[in-house]
C-alpha cells in the first residue's frame, strides 16, 4: 500500500516545521560552525564564476565561425611512437579525483583527533594537487611550444587558446592555493594548534579540527569543478 | 499549577553558541585604523564612500555645467565629458551605493540588531575595508594616467571600451577593470560575513521572523551581490585578457581606417550579458537595503507597526530572486534574439507585483499612523515619491515596444535616476539622520536637516522631472552638445539650463548636510541612548555609541517582533525587542494602580 503511505507523509506541514526550524532563533544551520557556513557561502558564490567562465567558453564556442581544435588530437601524447589521445588528462583527472579520497580521510582522522593520520594524509592531498598542477605546467608548456598562445594557436578558432589558459589557469589557481592551504593546515594539525585551540596567525581564530572539514569542502569543490572542465575542453 | 498562561513571546531558549572572543586593541592605530570593530569598519566604509562619492558628484556637475552652457565653458572637451559620464556612474552605483549600504550600514547595523557581539569574522572584516579602500584607491589613479579615466560609459560596452579612439582606452578601461577586481574581491570578504553574522550569530530570542526589515534588505542584497558580482568578476578578467593580452573573447574582427584588426571571432553580446547579470541584481542590491531601512524609519516615525511584515520579508526574498531572471532587459536593443525581449518583459513585468506590494504597505504603515515629521521621515516619505515616479517611467521600459523608442534617451536618464539614484540616495540621507545619534552620540541640527531635505527633494524633482519630456522627445543621452538638429527643439535647451542650475543648487545643499555632520559632531544636542524611542536592538545598547561588543555584560534577549508600536495598553507608546512580556505586565498594572 505504497500509495496509501504516501498519502500520509503530510508535505505541507512537514515543509513548514522546516521552515520553522530554519527560521528559529541564534542559529540557521544548527551546530555548523561560522566557518563552514562561510565557506558554503563562498563555494556558492565561486560555483558562479565558475559557471560564468564555462558559459563563457561554451558562447564562444558556439559563436566561432571558425573551425574548432580537436581536442583528442591538440591534447594527445606521443608516447612509444603513437599519440595517445587524452592520457596525461586522464592521469590529471584520476590524481585529483583520488586527492580528494585522501582529503575525505584526513577530514574522518582529524574528527578521531589522531594527529599524525590527518597531518600525513593533508601532506599526501598537497602533494597529489602539488603533482596535479606540475602537469598542468607541463601541459601549457607543451601547448605554447607547439604554438598555441591566448591570441591564436595553429589549429583554429583564436578563442580556444583563450579560453583554455583563462579558465584552466583560474582553475590551477585554486588548486595553488589549496595546496598552500593543506599545507598551513598539515602544520597545524602536527603541532597540535587544533587539540590546544590555539589562536591562528594575524587572524587570532582558535583552532579546532572542523576547520580541517573546511578545507575539505574547498578541496572537493575545487576537484568537482575540474569535472566539469575537464569534460567541457577535453570530452567535446 | 497549569494555571500560568502560555505566553510564546515569553519563551526563551538556552544558548547554543559560546560567546564570541574579541580582540581588543590598546593603540591608536589598532582601534581606529586596522579596526576589527564592525562600527568603526561601518564609519570607514562610509567616509571613503562619501569621499569617492563626492568625487562623483563634482563630475556631474562638471557635465551639468557642458549641457546647461554649451560652448560657454572651454574646460571641457568631448572626450573628458563622455569621461566623467562613465566615471560617475560607475562610481556612483558601486563605490558609493554598494559599498554604502552594505559595507557601511550592514557594517553598524547587522550585528547590533541582531544581537551579536561583532561581526563574526572580524579580521575578514577588516580586510574587506582595506581592499575597498585600495579599489578606491586604483579608481582615483585612473584619472592621472595617460589617456585619462575610462570613458566608455559606466557599462564598458566592448568592442568600444577597449578600441582606439574612445576616450582611456589606453590606461583607464585597465585601471577601471583592476579597480573593480579588487572591489569585488573585498566585498566578497565583506558580503560572507554579513550573511553569516545574519544566519549564525543572532541572540537568543532573535527568529528571522522577529529581523527589522533593515536587516533583511541588506541580507538579501548581501546574497545577491555574492552571486551576481561573480558575473562582473569574470567580464572585466576577460576583458583584460581582451585588452591586454589580444584575446578575443568579446571582439569581432573590426575594419578600421582601411585595415582589419587583429581581434576576430568574440561576441561582444556575451559580455551584455555578463555584465547585465551583474547588472540588473546590482540596482536591487541598492534598492532592497533602501526597502529594508525605510520600513523601519516609516514604523518608528509613524509610531505604528509595519503594515504586513510577513509580506514585506517575502516579497524582499521574491524580488531578489526574481531579479536574476531580468537582465535582458537592459539589451532589448542590442540585436538579441525579439523572444527573448518577449520573455525578459514578462519576467520584469512580474517583478512589478512585490514592488508594488511593499510601496501599498509603506503607504498603508502611515495610514492614520501618529506621524511625526521629523528629518528621517521626511527623507523616507521623500522616498516613496521618487520610488514610485521612478517605478511607474519603469513600466514603460520593461516593454519592448516602448522601450525601443526610447532607450537611449533622456528618458531613460530620468527613470533611472529617480529610482535607483535618488530614492536611494534619500534613504540614505534618512538612515545618516536616523543612526547618526547612536554612532555619535548627538543628534544632527534638524533646522539644517530640512533645509537640506526639502531642497535635495525638490531639486531632484527639477532634474529629473524635466528629463523624462526631453527624453519622449528623442534628446539622446551621452552627447556632449546637440547643435543644431530639426527634432529637437529650442524649449530643450531652456530646460537643460534649468536643469543645471537646480543640481548646482541641490549640491550646495549637499555642502550643509556635510556641515551638518561635522558641526553636530562637536556641538550637537546630547542624544542620550534612545532619541526616536525605538524598539530595535541598537537602541537599547548600554552605552551611546556602544562599545566594542556591542552590548554589556550579557547579550540580550529577545521576546518580540522590531515592530510593537503604540501597542494598546501599554504604558510607552514603544516596547523594545528585549522588554519580556512580564515586564511589560507589572509596567501596566503599576499604571493602574
Amino acid at each position: 500500500m505504497v500509495n496509501a503511505n504516501f498519502r500520509n507523509v503530510r508535505l505541507v506541514p512537514a515543509l513548514q516545521r522546516m521552515g520553522e526550524d530554519w527560521a528559529s532563533d541564534q542559529q540557521t544551520f544548527k551546530q555548523m560552525p561560522w566557518g563552514k557556513v562561510m565557506m558554503w557561502m563562498f563555494l556558492l558564490s565561486d560555483i558562479f564564476i565558475f559557471a560564468c567562465f564555462l558559459i563563457g567558453y561554451m558562447t564562444a564556442r558556439i559563436a566561432s565561425a571558425q573551425h574548432w581544435p580537436n581536442a583528442s588530437e591538440v591534447f594527445a601524447l606521443h608516447v612509444g611512437g603513437e599519440n595517445v589521445p587524452l592520457l596525461l588528462i586522464a592521469i590529471m583527472t584520476f590524481i585529483l579525483i583520488s586527492s580528494s579520497g585522501t582529503m575525505a580521510l584526513a577530514v574522518k582522522y582529524g574528527y578521531e583527533k589522531n594527529r599524525r593520520m590527518t597531518s600525513g594524509l593533508l601532506v599526501l592531498t598537497a602533494l597529489l594537487g602539488l603533482s596535479f598542477v606540475g602537469m598542468q605546467a607541463f601541459e601549457w608548456t607543451k601547448l605554447i611550444s607547439e604554438g598555441a598562445r591566448p591570441w591564436g594557436n595553429p589549429w583554429g578558432a583564436p578563442q580556444f587558446g583563450a579560453s583554455f589558459f583563462l579558465i584552466t589557469g583560474f582553475h590551477g589557481t585554486h588548486v595553488s592555493f589549496g595546496v598552500l592551504f593543506l599545507i598551513i593546515m598539515a602544520i597545524k594539525v602536527m603541532r597540535g594548534s587544533l587539540d590546544r585551540a590555539r589562536p591562528g596567525f594575524l587572524t587570532g581564530r582558535k583552532g579546532s579540527y572542523e576547520m580541517v572539514e573546511t578545507l575539505g569542502l574547498y578541496w572537493h569543490f575545487v576537484d568537482l569543478v575540474w569535472v566539469f572542465i575537464f569534460a567541457f575542453f577535453y570530452l567535446w | 499549577m497549569g494555571e500560568r498562561e502560555y505566553d510564546a513571546g515569553a519563551y526563551v531558549p538556552p544558548a547554543e553558541t559560546e560567546e564570541m572572543e574579541l580582540v581588543h586593541p590598546k593603540t591608536f592605530i589598532g582601534k581606529y585604523i586596522w579596526s576589527q570593530d564592525a562600527k568603526v569598519i561601518a564609519i570607514q566604509y562610509g567616509v571613503t564612500a562619501t569621499a569617492i562619492g563626492l568625487v562623483a558628484l563634482v563630475l556631474s556637475l562638471l557635465m551639468r555645467l557642458q549641457l546647461g552652457f554649451p560652448n560657454a565653458f572651454s574646460l571641457i572637451d568631448p572626450g573628458e565629458y563622455l569621461q566623467y559620464v562613465s566615471m560617475h556612474g560607475m562610481i556612483m552605483v558601486v563605490y558609493l551605493l554598494t559599498a554604502i549600504f552594505l559595507g557601511g550600514f550592514g557594517n553598524y547595523l547587522i550585528p547590533l540588531m541582531c544581537g551579536a557581539r561583532d561581526m563574526v569574522f572580524p579580521y575578514l572584516n577588516m580586510l574587506s575595508f582595506w581592499f575597498y579602500f585600495a579599489s578606491v584607491l586604483i579608481l582615483v589613479a585612473g584619472f592621472f594616467v595617460p589617456g585619462g579615466s575610462m570613458g566608455a560609459g559606466w557599462t564598458l560596452y566592448p568592442p568600444q571600451s577597449i578600441s582606439e579612439g574612445t576616450p582611456g582606452s589606453e590606461a583607464g578601461i585597465v585601471v577601471m577593470l583592476l579597480s573593480l577586481a579588487v572591489f569585488i574581491a573585498g566585498f566578497t570578504m565583506g558580503g560572507l560575513n554579513y550573511v553569516v553574522t545574519v544566519l549564525q550569530a543572532r541572540t537568543r530570542g532573535m527568529t528571522l521572523m522577529r529581523l527589522p526589515l533593515t536587516i533583511w534588505g541588506i541580507f538579501m542584497a548581501t546574497v545577491m551581490a555574492l552571486l551576481a558580482f561573480p558575473a562582473l568578476f569574470v567580464a572585466a578578467l576577460m576583458m583584460l585578457c581582451d585588452r591586454l593580452l589580444g584575446t578575443s573573447f568579446f571582439m569581432p574582427e573590426m575594419l578600421s581606417m582601411g585595415e582589419t584588426s587583429d581581434h576576430g571571432g568574440g561576441s561582444p553580446i556575451l559580455f551584455q550579458h555578463l555584465f547585465w547579470f551583474f547588472g540588473h541584481p546590482e540596482v536591487y542590491i541598492v534598492a532592497l537595503p533602501a526597502f529594508g531601512i525605510v520600513s523601519d524609519l516609516l514604523a518608528c516615525h509613524a509610531r505604528k507597526n509595519i503594515f504586513g511584515y510577513r509580506m514585506m520579508v517575502w516579497a524582499i526574498v521574491i524580488i531578489g530572486v526574481l531579479s536574476f531572471v531580468v537582465w535582458a532587459h537592459h539589451m532589448y536593443v542590442s540585436g538579441m534574439n525579439p523572444y527573448f525581449g518577449f520573455l525578459f518583459a514578462i519576467t520584469t513585468l512580474i517583478i512589478a507585483v512585490p514592488t508594488a506590494i511593499k510601496v501599498y504597505n509603506w503607504v498603508l504603515t502611515l495610514w492614520r499612523g501618529n506621524i511625526r515629521l521629523t528629518v528621517p521621515m521626511l527623507f523616507a516619505i521623500g522616498f516613496i515619491f521618487t520610488f514610485v515616479n521612478g517605478g511607474l517611467s519603469g513600466l514603460f521600459l520593461g516593454n519592448v515596444t516602448v522601450d525601443v523608442p526610447l532607450s537611449d534617451t533622456y528618458f531613460v536618464v530620468g527613470h533611472f535616476h529617480m529610482v535607483m539614484a535618488v530614492a536611494p540616495v534619500l534613504v540614505i540621507f534618512g538612515a545618516i539622520y536616523h543612526w547618526y545619534p547612536k554612532m555619535t552620540g548627538r543628534m544632527l541640527n534638524d533646522t539644517l536637516g530640512k533645509v537640506h531635505f526639502w531642497i535635495t527633494f525638490l531639486g531632484t524633482y527639477v532634474i529629473y522631472y524635466p528629463m523624462h519630456f526631453m527624453g519622449l522627445e528623442g534628446v539622446p543621452r551621452r552627447y556632449y552638445a546637440y547643435g543644431e538638429t530639426t527634432f529637437i527643439s529650442d524649449s530643450v535647451q531652456t530646460l537643460n539650463v534649468v536643469i543645471s542650475i537646480a543640481a548646482f543648487i541641490v549640491a550646495l545643499a549637499q555642502v550643509l548636510f556635510l556641515i551638518n555632520l561635522v558641526w553636530s559632531y562637536y556641538r550637537g544636542r546630547d542624544a542620550g541612548p534612545n532619541p526616536w524611542r525605538a524598539t530595535t536592538l541598537e537602541w537599547q545598547t548600554e552605552h551611546t555609541p556602544p562599545r566594542h561588543g556591542n552590548f554589556g555584560e550579557s547579550l540580550p534577549l529577545v521576546y518580540r517582533w522590531p515592530y510593537d508600536y503604540s501597542v494598546p495598553g501599554a504604558s510607552e507608546d514603544f516596547i523594545p525587542q528585549n522588554v519580556s512580556p512580564e515586564e511589560t505586565r507589572w509596567q501596566a498594572e503599576g499604571r493602574q494602580s
